[in-house]
């Protein structure tokens, strides 16, 4: 929310369909963990609302990450918008899960990337990651390369936090707005 | 790549800096956010506020603060200082803050980690562990102390820090109250050995005095961050300069400029 205080956009914070329906734009933040976040968006009907939506839809992190098919965190059917599966970062000797911090991010291929620089640097915190796939617009490696941003038609999705990105987040932001 | 990370650390008092500034170009060195908002401009990648008042009208000026931090900084923050409930937690995210940094209150009552992680998830929960190395009944021990580091408590450090892990926190900071204030360098062998044992990060804190400290700490000390207070403060050490010693060291940090 503070994040788009930053950069002067109007918004509001609703789970009403009505509202998300006639918004220009509409982010999907989350932290938590899957199963609860999808058996409260099933309570609410937004699993069915959020994938039939026309306007520019932004998912991140655990928003992002039921926006694929299903996730491996406590065997989560997911929205379905990109066909990936979620899964667990493998067990690495030497490398902590979660993977937490800043990483570089690259391979862009999005609008949400204009202007950002080559190997933006952004804060992950997660242990389940989207795969490389055909959704794949910016990739990050840790353990294994991984999807940092998927798009799909009217869909963006990012694993990492955009708010507390410094710059490069704020910029991805500000690109979405743009839209 | 993952990189390691600089984290400054802000004592606040009243909602002001204590502990003593000195930047000649900030317009109030002791306002807090200008503070953090110029860290976060050098490329500190995370910051921690630690609320030092004990006044119930410090804690709500705090949270005052912790919301103005989160309206002008966008990099993460944590807040420390007196948390003890699931209320205090609740009221420091709610007002913008992305994790909360518990210590006292966590060997008081170590179910209260439990608690927290399940409330508000593994992520936005740091455990701190203020520890000394000790004469004890058993020969010298690593001892978890409270109380800014004047009270030992009965915990072992490392099988504490393996605890609080698997009771929930996401994050370990630990500060070795041998080495605090020395400026001789980070508890290279502790900070070791916890975070060999540990899947999740450890910052650690106490006895930075120049830069090599820092490289010391991520390659002998296996950190995945460092913290220190007044040698940025004081400008002994320059963030952006510091990082690029790291770098230039084959250290993975990130580069802002």
């Amino acid at each position: 929310m503070y994040a788009l205080d930053r950069v002067g956009a109007t918004y509001l914070y609703t789970d009403d369909e009505h509202e998300i329906r006639t918004a220009d734009k509409v982010i999907f933040p989350g932290v938590g963990e899957a199963s609860t976040a999808m058996a409260y968006l099933k309570k609410t009907g937004l699993d069915l609302v959020i994938p039939t939506l026309k306007q520019p839809v932004f998912g991140t992190c655990i928003g992002m990450q039921l926006m694929c098919r299903y996730s491996e965190e406590n065997n989560t059917d997911c929205m379905g918008i990109f066909d990936v599966d979620v899964k667990r970062f493998p067990a690495t000797p030497g490398l902590k899960v979660p993977h937490m911090g800043w990483n570089n991010i690259f391979n862009y291929s999005t609008p949400l990337t204009t202007q950002l620089p080559d190997n933006a640097y952004v804060y992950f915190v997660h242990s389940y990651a989207a795969p490389v796939c055909e959704y794949t617009v910016a990739t990050c490696d840790y353990i294994q390369p991984f999807s940092a941003m998927l798009q799909k038609d009217n869909f963006y999705a990012a694993q990492f936090h955009c708010e507390i990105s410094g710059n490069a987040g704020q910029q991805i932001i500000e690109n979405f707005l743009k839209l | 790549m993952l990189t390691k990370r600089i984290i400054p650390c802000l004592d606040v008092k009243e909602g002001r800096t204590v502990k003593g500034v000195n930047f000649v170009n900030l317009r109030d060195a002791g306002d807090a956010v200008e503070l953090g908002a110029m860290y976060a401009a050098q490329g500190a990648d995370e910051l921690v506020y630690l609320d030092i008042t004990a006044t119930v009208e410090g804690r709500s000026t705090f949270i005052d603060l912790v919301r103005r931090v989160a309206q002008t900084i966008n990099i993460p923050f944590t807040v420390g200082g007196g948390i003890s409930s699931v209320a205090d937690v609740s009221a420091l995210l709610h007002a913008g803050a992305d994790k909360v940094s518990i210590n006292s209150s966590a060997v008081r009552n170590p179910d209260l980690i439990n608690e927290l992680s399940l409330e508000f998830g593994s992520q936005c929960i740091v455990v701190a562990i203020d520890t000394r190395y000790i004469e004890t009944p058993n020969g010298m021990q690593h001892m978890v102390h409270t109380h800014g580091g004047r009270k030992a408590t009965d915990l072992q450090t490392i099988p504490w820090a393996k605890e609080v892990e698997e009771r929930g926190a996401g994050e370990l900071l630990l500060t070795s109250m041998d080495a605090d204030g020395t400026k001789n360098g980070f508890s290279l062998e502790l900070t070791s050995i916890i975070s060999g044992n540990a899947n999740i990060p450890v910052i650690a804190s106490g006895g930075a005095g120049n830069m090599e400290h820092f490289f010391d700490v991520f390659t002998a000390g296996k950190a995945d961050a460092g913290l220190a207070a007044s040698i940025f403060h004081f400008r002994e050490i320059d963030i952006p300069e510091l990082k690029q010693y790291l770098a230039d060291k084959d250290i993975p940090v990130r580069l802002t400029r």
